[in-house]
C-alpha cells in the first residue's frame, strides 16, 4: 500500500476549509501550518482570475527530510507516510532545510519540527485525512495510489497527461499531486511577490508564543528552572488578554 | 498592480504565508568558521612539520592542538546551541541515522575532537615540564608516551579532511537550498580551511624561522586568491536551478546582503592577498598580522552571506 494525495485545483475553491480543519485536528500552534493554501491572481485587468493551491508535504518516495534527520525523527511508515516523531527530534532544523517545499515547521510549544502526516493517526483508525473530510467540494481525493482500483487511481488515470507534481526536477518523488495546475501555480518563480500589494501579507508571526523557553540560554536552563513541559494554545490564549504588549509586539 | 507582474504569466501571489525565514542563521555561520580555524591549524602544522625542522617553530607542538582544542569546542558549542532541543543531542549518538551527514560529521568531530585532546595534553605537558607537579599523574603519563603524539598525528591529519568537508555535504542535503552544490561547497571548505589556520597560525609565528613565516604567507595568499575565484565563479557564472540563480540576481542587483557579501571579499580576500604578496618581498610581520585578522573578518562575512542568500529562495 502507498498512500497518496491528489489535489484537483480545477475545483478548489480557496475556502481554507482544510487549512483549518488540520489546524484544529492536529492542534497546529498558532503562527505555523501544516497545509495552507496559496492564493495568485493571474491575467491583466480586467480579464483576471484567482486561482489557489493547498500546499502541504508531499510525502517523497525520496524524501530528503528523512535522509538528513540524523536521529531517525523522521522516518516512512509501511504506507508510505513520512511520518515524525517529535520525541526523538533534536530540533536541528536539517529537514526544513532540507525540504524543497517549504512544508516543514518548527513547534514552537515542544521546539521540536513538525508538518503533515496525512493525518496517519486518523488512517490508522480508518478514516480520512481531516482536509479530506472537510473539503465542501471533495477537491482532496486521498487514497492507495498502488491500488488500481483506488478512487485517487482511477482520477489519476482519468485526468492522465494533466497530472502534476510541485519541482520534478528536484527528483524526490513526491505522492502527492495536482490536477488543474500551471506553471503559474506550482512553480515559485513564475509569479511575483509584490510588497505591500498582497491580502493579508501584514501578517504577525508570533514566533515562539507558547513557548516561555524559547531563548538560547532558557532552552538551557529550562531544565533547572522550573519549567514544566510546553505551554500549549490554552496557556497563550489566557496570556494573549494582554493586548498592550500584543500590539506592541506589531500585533493587531 | 498587475503591471508589474512577470509578463509571460501576469501572475502575482496575493496570499500566502511563509513557514520561515531565515532558519540556519549566524550560529551556523560562527561553527562554520571556528571548524575552519580548528581543521586548518591541523592541515598548517602537518605541512610546515614536512616542510622544516620541527626547532624552527617551537611552539607550534602545543600551540597548534591548543588552537584546534579550543576552536572545536567552539564550533561544538555552538552546534549544540543552535538545537532546538539541546539535551537531545545525545540521541546522535543513541539513535544515529547513518544517511545523514549531520550524524556521520558528529560522530567524526567529536573522534577529532578526542584526538586533538590527547595532542594537547601531550604538547603541553612536554612544554611545560613543571606543570601539575611531580604528582600530577596525567602530565605524567603524557610526558611517557610523548612519542604518541607522532604517530597519531597522521591519522589526524586524515581525519581532519571529512572533518572540515562534511559541512558541505550536509548542505548539499539541504536540497532546498540550490546554491549549496557538494563538489564547489567541498572545495570552498578546504580553501576556508587552509585560509583559517594560516592565519591563525601567523599570530603565533614571531619566533619562528622565516622560511616557516614565508610559508604561512604562501598558503594564506594562496587560500585567498583560490577562494575568491571559486566565490567569483560561483557568484557570476553559476549554472544552477533557476531558483539559485534568481536568489543570486537578486543578490547582484544590491539587494540584501549584497553590500555584506563585497565588504567581505574586499576584506578577506582582496586585501589580504595583495598583503600577503607584498609580505614575500617586504617580511613586515605587522602587515601580515593585519592580513591574518582581515582574512578571519573577511571569511566570516562571506560565508554568514553565502549561508544565509539560498535561504530567500521563495519555496512555494
Amino acid at each position: 500500500m502507498k498512500l497518496g494525495f491528489l489535489v484537483d485545483l480545477n475545483l478548489c475553491m480557496g475556502c481554507k476549509g482544510c487549512e483549518i480543519a488540520c489546524k484544529v485536528e492536529n492542534e497546529v500552534p498558532l503562527s505555523t501550518w501544516r497545509l495552507r493554501v496559496k492564493y495568485i491572481d493571474l491575467g491583466t485587468f480586467p480579464d483576471t482570475r484567482r486561482s489557489f493551491t493547498p500546499l502541504r508535504c508531499n510525502h517523497c518516495e525520496s524524501a530528503p527530510c528523512e535522509r538528513i534527520c540524523p536521529v531517525s525523527a523522521l522516518h516512512y511508515l509501511e504506507n508510505g507516510i513520512v511520518n515524525i516523531d517529535s520525541d526523538r527530534c533534536i530540533g536541528c532544523a536539517g529537514c526544513m532545510m532540507a525540504c524543497p517545499y517549504g512544508a516543514i515547521y518548527m513547534d514552537p510549544e515542544t521546539n521540536t519540527a513538525d508538518k503533515c502526516t496525512y493525518c496517519a493517526h486518523r488512517i490508522e483508525s480508518g478514516m480520512m485525512p481531516a482536509c479530506v473530510v472537510a473539503c465542501p467540494v471533495e477537491a482532496n481525493i486521498f487514497g492507495d495510489i498502488e491500488d488500481d482500483h483506488s478512487h485517487i487511481s482511477l482520477y489519476i488515470m482519468e485526468h492522465k497527461g494533466a497530472v502534476q507534481v510541485r519541482k520534478p526536477e528536484k527528483h524526490t518523488s513526491p505522492t502527492h499531486f495536482y490536477v488543474g495546475g500551471g506553471n503559474a501555480t506550482l512553480n515559485p518563480l513564475a509569479h511575483q511577490r509584490i510588497e505591500g500589494f498582497s491580502l493579508f501579507n501584514d501578517i504577525t508571526h508570533l514566533e515562539h508564543v507558547g513557548d516561555k523557553n524559547h531563548g538560547i540560554l532558557d532552552r538551557f536552563l529550562a531544565p533547572f528552572t522550573g519549567h514544566h513541559g510546553p505551554t500549549d494554545n490554552a496557556s497563550f490564549i489566557e496570556s494573549a488578554t494582554d493586548t498592550e504588549s500584543h500590539e506592541q509586539e506589531g500585533g493587531h | 498592480m498587475v503591471e508589474s507582474t512577470i509578463n509571460a504569466t501576469q501572475a502575482v501571489v496575493t496570499l500566502d504565508v511563509p513557514i520561515q525565514g531565515l532558519v540556519w542563521g549566524s550560529i551556523i555561520t560562527v561553527n562554520m568558521w571556528a571548524k575552519s580555524i580548528g581543521t586548518g591549524v591541523v592541515f598548517l602544522a602537518a605541512f610546515l612539520w614536512f616542510r622544516h625542522k620541527k626547532d624552527e617553530m617551537p611552539n607550534l607542538r602545543w600551540l597548534m592542538p591548543v588552537l584546534a582544542f579550543v576552536s572545536l569546542n567552539v564550533f561544538l558549542l555552538f552546534t549544540l546551541i543552535d538545537l532546538h532541543q539541546p539535551y537531545r543531542m545525545i540521541h546522535i549518538f543513541t539513535h544515529p541515522h547513518w544517511t545523514s551527514s549531520i550524524t556521520v560529521g558528529a560522530w567524526m568531530a567529536s573522534l577529532f575532537l578526542a584526538i586533538i585532546t590527547i595532542l594537547m595534553v601531550i604538547g603541553v605537558a612536554d612544554a611545560f615540564p613543571g606543570l601539575g607537579g611531580k604528582k600530577c599523574k596525567l602530565t605524567a603519563i603524557a610526558r611517557n608516551n610523548s612519542g604518541f603524539y607522532e604517530k597519531i598525528m597522521p591519522f589526524m591529519v586524515f581525519l581532519a579532511i571529512p572533518v572540515t568537508t562534511y559541512t558541505a555535504i550536509i548542505m548539499a542535503q539541504s536540497s532546498a537550498r540550490e546554491l549549496w552544490q557538494a563538489p564547489t561547497e567541498v572545495m570552498q571548505m578546504m580553501w576556508a580551511a587552509l585560509m583559517a589556520g594560516s592565519a591563525a597560525l601567523i599570530f603565533i609565528s614571531g619566533s619562528w624561522s622565516k622560511e616557516a613565516r614565508k610559508d604561512l604567507a604562501l598558503v594564506l595568499t594562496f587560500a585567498v586568491f583560490f577562494s575568491f575565484m571559486m566565490y567569483m565563479g560561483e557568484y557570476f557564472f553559476s549554472f544552477k536551478s533557476s531558483e539559485a540563480e534568481a536568489v543570486l540576481a537578486y543578490v547582484h542587483s544590491g539587494g540584501a546582503y549584497s553590500v555584506e557579501f563585497w565588504f567581505g571579499m574586499t576584506l578577506g580576500f582582496i586585501i589580504p592577498f595583495f598583503l600577503g604578496m607584498s609580505y614575500m618581498k617586504s617580511e613586515n610581520m605587522t602587515l601580515l598580522r593585519f592580513a591574518a585578522i582581515l582574512a578571519l573578518v573577511g571569511l566570516f562575512l562571506v560565508k554568514d552571506v553565502w549561508l544565509k542568500i539560498p535561504q530567500m529562495l521563495p519555496l512555494s
